[in-house]
């Protein structure tokens, strides 16, 4: 081992336990290895979880909203669209579990933009680790948020009088499905974080996909009362995908081809959007 | 190795727009040596220091830390520096514990380990007591000095502190003084921005001057003061006082050349001990030159400014037109170019 010199110009005393740069040089890795992308990112993770159990508050949205949104629209809707509320629940709880999730994607998005204006940040860009723990870390701590949206819908269902035919099983795929989902669209959101001036911005340029996405779907009504352009949208749709494969599981516990659509519309979101918002976040530094 | 500087940059550039924020710097930081960058607010400092700890891309030039090249392996400099920043570095929402183990976990360090660095650096900082208090709850010394136990968590052999005090009250200026010159940091070399003469020369073996971007003096903090004396002689001259004869007494008592400010007849003269002053005065009086303050002071970064650079550290005029105007952001400006 090689001792370092004292340069003749340092301050103070003989140091008590010498850093050799030379070994540090030595000793460092040229990049990180997958291994460690994914501790570090279930570090973030880790961290992302600690901030949710500190700040209850930012539970408001995935349980409020799917309690509000169920009753609300099972009890206004109902009558009109499929003549009383217990006929129409089996058509609207799946759109709803697809809209919350949608909407927490959003938060995702919001959160990641407040985040890294944080002085914290700077730290985690100065360390030798992966550019995509820091974006995907808090992203899989989210799932616990998708869950608890997916799940507290259902159950606000079955307490209004939903029956899901499909049974426990098809439910939690459904619940399954739609966690997959959220997590996949959230990279849309988080290269809206990673773009945008401030978390205001992010929040109002996400709208701009939020409303098209679960409005402009089979999520509320049936596709066949929409006019023909319309339809045209609504079935490309991968929201519209996501309500189908959920109202199979959830009705009649079956996988069907639409679940397969909307897991492939998943993993194009995220070969686009990933990449996307690890070149902007590094562009951030 | 041994005699790989800590820090080698050559011309270093970073642009913003039309501004020059640092404009061809040369830094050269001898391994164990304490280094400070010393500069008013808006001098590129900050900018520099960023650049060097990747945290800024650089435009143009070259730095190596240790040898590697900080544009073409970023991820490996990552593994020799700390870097304590302007604001808090560290995670409000958690206890000081949970930062020192996440930042330790995050560098590759096992759990256990994570966790008895995090215990030694505590005890080490003075903070065991606020252990498990969220950060929230700190005061703003305890902040930094979490701050800076954070850069340490792994022992890099380099230390970027940028403006390590700005912001705090004397007092818990000089408890952070006394951590950063104590044993946590020997065996490291640390590079330090600051915008305080007395900060630099309390705690850096060299210094370098920044202004509008550029490299204008560099040496031991001895040799900087003797630049300007050891003690400043601040006099307002009366109305209607003969400035010219003034400057003459001056020269001939204190054998140094004043800075005048013409229009408002300030005068400022560079003293090498604080006795002189009287002498100053006394010749002033036998002279008839009336005065109607007089002030005794310790040489400030403005007096070094003056020697150097022959205007002061936050002049209102700009004489480079290269400038457009930037300095008339004054404070803080360096901090609004860096967020957009």
């Amino acid at each position: 081992m090689s001792t370092m010199t004292a340069d003749p110009a340092s301050v103070g005393s003989a140091p008590l336990r010498t850093v050799d740069p030379a070994a540090a040089v030595a000793g460092t890795r040229p990049r990180t290895t997958t291994t460690e992308t994914v501790s570090q990112t279930l570090i973030m993770a880790w961290r992302a979880l600690k901030k949710m159990r500190r700040n209850p508050e930012q539970f408001f949205d995935v349980t409020l909203q799917p309690l509000l949104f169920t009753a609300m629209f099972a009890y206004i809707f109902g009558g009109a669209i499929s003549g009383n509320v217990h006929s129409y629940l089996p058509l609207l709880i799946p759109g709803i579990v697809a809209q919350t999730v949608l909407t927490t994607c959003m938060s995702t998005g919001v959160q990641l933009r407040e985040d890294m204006e944080k002085g914290v940040f700077d730290r985690f860009k100065a360390l030798p680790m992966a550019r995509i723990a820091p974006l995907a870390g808090p992203m899989v701590a989210d799932l616990v948020r998708y869950l608890i949206a997916a799940g507290l819908t259902f159950v606000m269902g079955v307490i209004i009088g939903y029956r899901p035919a499909g049974g426990v099983l098809g439910v939690l795929g459904a619940i399954v499905l739609a966690m997959f989902t959220g997590w996949a669209l959230a990279w849309i959101f988080t290269f809206i974080g990673s773009i945008a001036k401030s978390a205001r911005a992010v929040q109002g340029m996400s709208f701009l996909f939020l409303f098209p996405l679960t409005f402009l779907s089979n999520a509320f009504v049936r596709v066949t009362t929409l006019p023909g352009w319309l339809q045209a949208f609504v079935k490309v749709n991968p929201v519209s995908h996501l309500v189908s494969a959920t109202r199979a599981l959830a009705n009649q516990g079956v996988v069907t081809s639409e679940a397969g659509w909307t897991l492939l519309a998943g993993l194009v979101v995220i070969a686009i959007f990933a990449p996307l918002s690890v070149r902007s976040y590094r562009r951030h530094m | 190795m041994t005699d790989t500087a800590a820090v080698d940059a050559a011309g270093l550039v970073k642009t913003f727009g039309r501004l020059r924020a640092v404009d061809g710097v040369d830094l050269h930081v001898r391994q164990g040596e304490i280094f400070g960058v010393l500069g008013p607010n808006g001098a590129g400092k900050t900018t520099a220091l960023r650049m060097l700890a990747t945290l800024l891309p650089i435009d143009a030039g070259q730095a190596r830390v240790f040898g590697v090249d900080v544009n073409r392996e970023p991820h490996r400099v990552r593994q020799l520096i700390g870097i304590t920043g302007q604001y808090a570095s560290v995670d409000e929402d958690l206890t000081a514990t949970e930062n020192l183990w996440m930042f330790g976990r995050l560098q590759g360090l096992r759990s256990a380990d994570a966790r008895a660095a995090a215990k030694r650096l505590l005890a080490q900082f003075d903070l065991e007591e606020a252990a498990d208090k969220p950060i929230a709850q700190f005061s703003g010394g305890m902040r930094r000095r979490l701050d800076l136990a954070a850069s340490l968590i792994t022992r890099p052999p380099l230390i970027f502190l940028d403006e390590p005090t700005t912001g705090l009250d004397p007092r818990t200026r000089g408890q952070m003084w006394d951590t950063i010159r104590s044993p946590v940091t020997e065996s490291c070399t640390v590079l330090l921005t600051t915008q305080y003469l007395d900060e630099a020369d309390q705690l850096a073996g060299r210094i370098a001057v920044i202004d509008r971007g550029r490299k204008v003096a560099e040496g031991t903090p001895d040799e900087l003061k003797a630049s300007v004396g050891n003690s400043t002689l601040q006099v307002q001259l009366a109305e209607g006082a003969d400035q010219e004869l003034a400057r003459q007494i001056v020269r001939r008592i204190a054998g140094a050349e004043p800075v005048l400010t013409p229009g408002s007849g300030r005068m400022n003269v560079p003293l090498d001990t604080a006795d002189r002053a009287a002498d100053v005065l006394i010749g002033f009086r036998q002279s008839g030159v009336a005065i109607t303050s007089v002030s005794v002071a310790k040489p400030t970064l403005d007096d070094v400014f003056f020697a150097i650079t022959g205007h002061g550290a936050d002049t209102e005029d700009d004489p480079n037109p290269a400038g457009t105007g930037a300095s008339e952001a004054g404070a803080g400006h360096e901090t609004v170019l860096e967020v957009q």
